[in-house]
């Protein structure tokens, strides 16, 4: 309830809120006097200032690392004040050296690339001003999504430009050894956390410590991108809890009264790596992050990429929104300096925040028609993109259409006023183009070979023209999520039973949760907000009992099932995959290749109508839904990430994806509340 | 929880020793020694010299005659004679009122002047225990003021009720013993007629352990042990003295006093508070880290329960005989019986006493020093923290200085302090100090403390400043009903931690009362404010004061009370204790189980199902 409340007030907020373009004003000003102006913000009233070699004197000296640090040599048989050196090399490896002087030129240099880049930055004034008050009262985390490379310091420098205290960012480590450059990052203010710390007991230590130490002295807001990395699909990540963990644990060991949470949600009229991220979804590698990458990079400053919006979310209270969930005195009986593995209460509560703040940046994202396009583009057979082009005078009747869906929805658009389709389609020349009244996929032609392409090679190509389409569908997806799994629930059970169909609901939501973003133990509100939003649109009727489909609304529901029908299509074939040609045990070095193998087979045979299978991410989500259902398990020794798959669960989980064994529905309801790992219990009774 | 500090009764030329006891040397009883408590027509033998008045207040803290007003110029005043602060103006304590709490001399909240009887519900007697009461001859009263008198303790809720004269259940019955076998022949007569029996000793609770259960149907009858107040012998071979337990603490300390001895326990609230309280609640004295608490300074007790007399055959240091049955009378509130006689430690008067005082940049650093004597043991009789609100409000209780010199001196010593050292007004904290001894050693441990504070940025600040600090504990009582008169309601309460915990349970306390009351609808921000007033090897006590201007609330006892329990939860959910010397009484029983496990619980509860299977003590404090 409380929840609900508070993700309607956030809406509530944002809905009348005003957007201001910090560009104007640098657009009309010098940037050498913006970047030297007086920079006087109010800190934390309860921390005294506290310089970055006390910051990393109070980490080294603390009970904590003493005692990890003995605890290691004695299990390692070398001395402490070995095992201290090492603890300083990682330190040094790691720490922030936030510097005013940098923040001055990172706001310069800053000034000139967005100027170019970015028709006009929008920040949200009254979020800003919450966040000033938030500031002085309590240590503060800062937690923005990551869309683009781009968004690393745009924090810093909306908060430069607002005289707000300057964060120190958590990054990762290849963004240090690039020259120069990583010195500069880290004294803007950034951190450097390794990749693959795996069971590096000391490092773990450090790093947790180091951030521990600066939420607890509050000596400057922390920001962290609490899913881990930059999304490579522009669709939220479930979010990683190592950080969250070290963030709140200042707050449930009493050493902070509070602590605040900002969600903060960027978005992108066009983000700069868009081609980039498809190749790599594809497999191609990512370019290791270099500086002379960085200016090779510089071409795609000719570019025009539109608007980006930061959207700051009202100001969390972490003791708030835990309360009632945990005790707090379990640390009680413990020196709260010794490591202490924290209670599930304490874990579920840290996992249902991480939650609660990916869902509430989803929220505070901003949609722009180019998604709605993206929406629809993709629902269109493939021929007729690449072919015979998408009528345009159709495409654009249908994103007014879809524009009022997600008002109903109650999703927050970015929509200009004056010329919206052609200037969205201009804007995305890269993607599509738009001649004589129709729509085509560009793909990137490779004038340079004379080959002419392979099959296989075609496909490729097409993926990724698909894939950058995916990716905008995606900053959209959210909105339609819950409805559009109820709405492919309706569709696949047949069934108009609302238990039924809550149960199918379910069953999609565990499927799907390494996919979209719930917030765990909220299933029932999802459903019922499903169950709302369809009715307000229209599309259902529902009753005490029963939901029933409403001749207006099938447009919205064979659009919203047609939207998720590329994920079910997906998760369907890699199941199948692991039921007949995977061998029961395999890597992932094996499994993606293979996956992508038989997905363009399928597709040139013209039995799979979705690229997405393509897309690694797709593949490791099924993977990780896979273990979470416990179809797949993890070999622990294993050095090479190796996968054990239990073929008969696997191919269950799929049978009921589609339907296969659902015309006994009491049973399946059965089944589907309680998870799968019982299916074995079920299955004989009902084969 | 308020009090009181012998001391300064000291340096204020004995100003209680006006009051009407005459005794032997020895401390021999020749007439009604407490006052206040004084039985009315029933006592026969006593009334000839007792005083017509009530020296004590019905609805309100201490002596009637004392109290903090508003002169007519505006100006704050203490009345009476007692205390050194008596007849003093006190000219910044109104802007300190008015700017801390927005309180205003404009809005005021008169206390019902006089005890309506016809308030107080008819006593229910029990005829057959009254019968037999009579029969001893021992004194007793069913008089409406009696009963009321001793039906609470110090809790805002209990003295806000007593000022709107709202009178809820009030005992049936007030006896006073005069001496052990009065307590066995009363207990005797309790358990064979079913009558309810709450020991009252010097009223000054503050955990609604005195409250009557309201659910109780017997007869209750409240037994007043201010009768017993003899010190029967004092043994200075031993260096112990063995005293009745209704005794006072400042008449137990001014009789050892005047056979050059003392106790050395002064808990805050020892002008008021007994022997047999101290016992019962396992009280804790300002000046334990040379005396010991109570559980320290006592060598032998006797207890008057339904099951018999239980003491210990002998009056050794030290036992080796099981778990010490001294412990479960020490903190029982009156559950299990009566303590009816104590033999306790007593000490040579010290030949030196000296107050200090040391301001440090900020609270953290003042913990930082506190930790290190501790660390040292070389604390002195007395060592407390004040933050920084406890700070300001020690300085607005400074009396009118007489002349131009030592206001210009003060003015020099602020200057010193915020502007050459500087030191932020706004953060600055000061710890006050009390050293005692032989006059040499003294000096050397003064220069030893002064010499750690110095390492963490403290500067002796003056004994003036430090016995301030100590004048502020016994008149914050008097304080809180100067609140009430103007829609201020507060109150305090302690915990104990271990010190790695210190600072953070002060900040998250007080914080939690800042914004429950904010959250809770008071228009105005509240006073929460703590100190660091015990040290010991593993931890300290903190004591806090919270208070808040009510006007604007429909219900501001019960905002109160769910900001207090708040402020408990938080206490709890950080490590600290659910008390140190309060103690639990009836406000603090729903934590019980959690504190001391499922188990504790059903040890103390079997102790007290043999004990007294009948629940005659049937306070129901505790458990």
């Amino acid at each position: 309830m409380i929840l609900l409340h508070l993700l309607y007030t956030l809406r509530s907020l944002n809905d009348d809120e005003e957007f201001t373009d910090i560009l104007e004003e640098r657009r009309r000003n010098t940037d050498l006097g913006y970047a030297l102006r007086t920079f006087n913000p109010q800190p934390y009233k309860g921390a005294p200032s506290c310089s970055t070699s006390d910051l990393n004197k109070a980490v080294l000296e603390s009970q904590y690392l003493r005692y990890i640090a003995k605890e290691i040599a004695l299990e390692t048989g070398s001395s402490v004040e070995k095992v201290r050196q090492e603890a300083r090399g990682i330190l040094e490896e790691m720490s922030h050296n936030l510097q005013l002087g940098f923040i001055r030129l990172m706001a310069y240099t800053f000034n000139k690339v967005f100027k170019r880049l970015f028709r006009s930055i929008y920040v949200n004034m009254e979020g800003l001003n919450m966040l000033q008050q938030a500031i002085q009262e309590s240590p503060v985390i800062l937690m923005p999504n990551h869309r683009s490379y781009v968004d690393f310091l745009i924090v810093s420098f909306v908060l430069f430009t607002y005289d707000i205290p300057i964060p120190v960012i958590a990054a990762g480590i290849p963004l240090a050894s690039m020259k120069v450059v990583g010195e500069i990052l880290r004294r803007s203010g950034a951190f450097f956390i390794r990749r693959a710390i795996g069971s590096d007991k000391l490092y773990w230590a450090v790093l947790s410590e180091y951030v521990r130490t600066i939420v607890r002295t509050g000596c400057a807001p922390l920001e962290f991108y609490v899913e881990g990395f930059r999304s490579r699909t522009l669709k939220s990540v479930v979010p990683k809890l190592g950080m969250m963990d070290m963030v709140l644990e200042p707050y449930f060991k009493g050493e902070v009264f509070d602590i605040t949470l900002v969600p903060i949600s960027i978005s992108y009229d066009r983000v700069v790596e868009e081609s980039l991220l498809a190749l790599e979804l594809l497999g191609v590698p990512k370019p290791k992050e270099s500086t002379t990458g960085l200016f090779k990079a510089s071409r795609v400053l000719q570019e025009d990429y539109g608007c980006m919006h930061v959207n700051f979310g009202r100001p969390l209270s972490v003791r708030q929104l835990c309360e009632g969930k945990i005790n707090r005195s379990e640390y009680n009986l413990i020196p709260r300096d010794l490591p202490q593995r924290p209670s599930t209460e304490i874990q579920d509560c840290v996992n249902w925040l991480a939650h609660l703040i990916v869902r509430t940046q989803e929220e505070g994202a901003l949609i722009s028609p180019w998604s709605l396009m993206a929406c629809l583009l993709l629902q269109a057979p493939i021929t007729t993109l690449t072919e015979e082009g998408l009528q345009w005078h159709g495409l654009t009747e249908k994103t007014l259409w879809l524009r009022k869906l997600v008002l109903d929805f109650r999703g927050r658009l970015n929509w200009p006023d004056s010329d919206v389709m052609s200037s969205t389609v201009a804007l995305h020349h890269s993607i599509v183009h738009h001649k004589a009244g129709r729509v085509y996929l560009v793909q990137d032609g490779n004038p340079a070979s004379q080959d002419p392409l392979s099959p296989e090679e075609k496909v490729m190509r097409t993926a990724a023209a698909v894939l950058m389409l995916v990716s905008y569908r995606n900053q959209a997806l959210h909105v339609f999520v819950r409805p559009g799994i109820l709405a492919t629930a309706i569709h696949i059970t047949k069934s108009t039973q609302k238990d039924e169909l809550f149960s199918f609901f379910c069953f999609l939501r565990d499927v799907f949760s390494s996919e979209f973003i719930f917030i765990p133990g909220r299933a029932s509100q999802d459903f019922d907000e499903a169950c709302s939003l369809l009715q307000k649109c229209g599309a259902v009727y529902i009753s005490q009992q029963e939901v029933t489909v409403l001749e207006t609304g099938l447009e919205v529901l064979s659009f919203l099932q047609k939207l998720l029908q590329p994920f079910l299509e997906s998760y369907q074939l890699i199941f199948r995959y692991l039921c007949e040609n995977g061998a029961h045990v395999f890597t992932e070095k094996q499994f993606l290749p293979a996956v992508r193998n038989l997905a363009t087979k399928l597709i040139l045979s013209g039995d799979l109508h979705t690229f997405e299978v393509l897309s690694s991410d797709t593949q490791k989500n099924v993977l990780s839904a896979l273990r979470r259902l416990e179809a797949v398990t993890k070999l622990r020794a294993s050095q090479q990430n190796e996968y054990k798959v239990n073929k008969a669960a696997v191919r269950r989980t799929g049978d009921i994806l589609c339907k296969i064994i659902c015309d006994i529905p009491v049973k399946i309801k059965l089944l589907f509340c309680v998870r799968l790992e019982n299916f074995d219990l079920f299955l004989p009774c009902c084969l | 929880m308020s009090g009181f500090s012998d001391n300064i009764m000291r340096l204020s030329g004995r100003m209680l020793s006006q009051y009407p006891a005459q005794r032997d040397w020895d401390g021999k009883l020749t007439m009604a020694p407490h006052p206040g408590i004084i039985p009315t027509f029933s006592i026969v033998t006593l009334s000839d010299n007792v005083p017509e008045q009530e020296i004590m207040k019905w609805n309100g803290w201490g002596y009637s005659d004392s109290k903090f007003l508003y002169n007519k110029k505006g100006q704050a005043e203490f009345t009476g004679k007692r205390y050194r602060l008596s007849g003093m103006i006190i000219p910044g304590l109104r802007e300190w009122m008015e700017s801390t709490f927005s309180a205003n001399l404009q809005h005021k909240t008169p206390a019902a002047p006089i005890l309506n009887s016809s308030a107080v519900q008819p006593p229910t007697l029990n005829e057959a225990f009254l019968k037999e009461l009579k029969s001893t001859g021992i004194p007793f009263s069913h008089d409406a003021e009696d009963r009321v008198f001793r039906s609470h303790g110090h809790c805002l809720h209990e003295i806000f009720a007593l000022r709107e004269g709202k009178i809820g259940r009030v005992p049936d019955l007030v006896v006073w013993p005069n001496c052990h076998n009065d307590v066995v022949k009363i207990v005797e007569l309790a358990c064979k007629h079913n009558v309810c029996l709450i020991p009252y000793g010097g009223g000054t609770s503050v955990s609604s352990a005195l409250e009557c259960p309201p659910e109780e149907t017997r007869s209750i009858v409240s037994l007043d042990t201010s009768q017993m107040n003899r010190i029967l012998w004092i043994d200075e071979k031993n260096l112990t003295a063995h005293v009745e337990a209704g005794i006072v603490g400042q008449d137990l300390e001014r009789l050892l006093n005047e056979s050059g001895y003392c106790t050395g326990h002064e808990p805050d609230s020892m002008e008021f508070s007994s022997l047999g309280g101290w016992v019962a609640t396992r009280a804790s004295g300002m000046k334990k880290n040379i005396y010991g608490n109570i559980e320290d300074l006592v060598v032998h007790i006797k207890m008057v329960t339904p099951r018999g007399v239980i003491e210990k055959s002998c009056q050794g240091p030290r036992m080796s005989t099981g778990p010490d049955v001294h412990h479960f009378i020490m903190g029982s509130e009156g559950t299990l019986g009566v303590v009816t006689e104590v033999t306790m430690k007593i000490r040579p008067m010290p030949e030196y006493q000296k107050y200090g005082s040391v301001v440090f940049p900020n609270f953290e650093m003042g913990v930082a020093c506190l930790r290190e004597v501790a660390r040292q043991r070389c604390a002195p009789a007395s060592i407390r923290l004040m933050d920084n609100e406890q700070f300001k409000f020690g300085h607005a209780l400074k009396p009118q200085v007489s002349s131009i010199f030592t206001s210009f001196l003060d003015g020099l010593k602020k200057f010193y302090i915020t502007k050459f050292k500087g030191f932020d007004p706004n953060r600055l904290c000061v710890a006050t100090l009390l050293f005692e001894g032989d006059r040499e050693k003294v000096l050397q441990h003064e220069k030893q403390v002064y010499d750690i504070a110095a390492k963490f940025g403290g500067l002796a600040a003056g004994e003036d400043n430090g016995q301030r600090g100590y004048m502020l504990t016994f008149v914050i009582a008097y304080l809180r009903d100067l609140g009430m008169d103007y829609y201020v309601i507060g109150e305090s309460f302690e915990t104990s931690m271990p010190w790695d915990r210190v600072l953070d349970i002060c900040r998250n306390v007080k914080a939690r009362i800042v914004r429950e009351c904010k959250d809770k609808g008071v228009q105005f921000p509240p006073l929460s404010t703590c100190r660091v007033t015990q040290t010991y090897d593993a931890g300290a006590c903190v004591y806090f004061y919270f208070a808040f201007n009510y006007r604007g609330l429909s219900d501001p006892v019960h905002v109160y009370e769910q900001v207090e329990h708040a402020a408990r939860e938080e206490i709890l959910a950080n490590g600290g204790s659910l008390s140190h010397h309060h103690g639990v009484g009836k406000l603090r029983k729903e934590w019980m189980r959690e504190s001391i496990s499922s188990v504790g619980m059903g040890m103390l509860k079997s102790v007290k199902d043999y004990v007294d299977p009948n629940n005659i003590f049937g306070n129901r404090n505790l458990l």
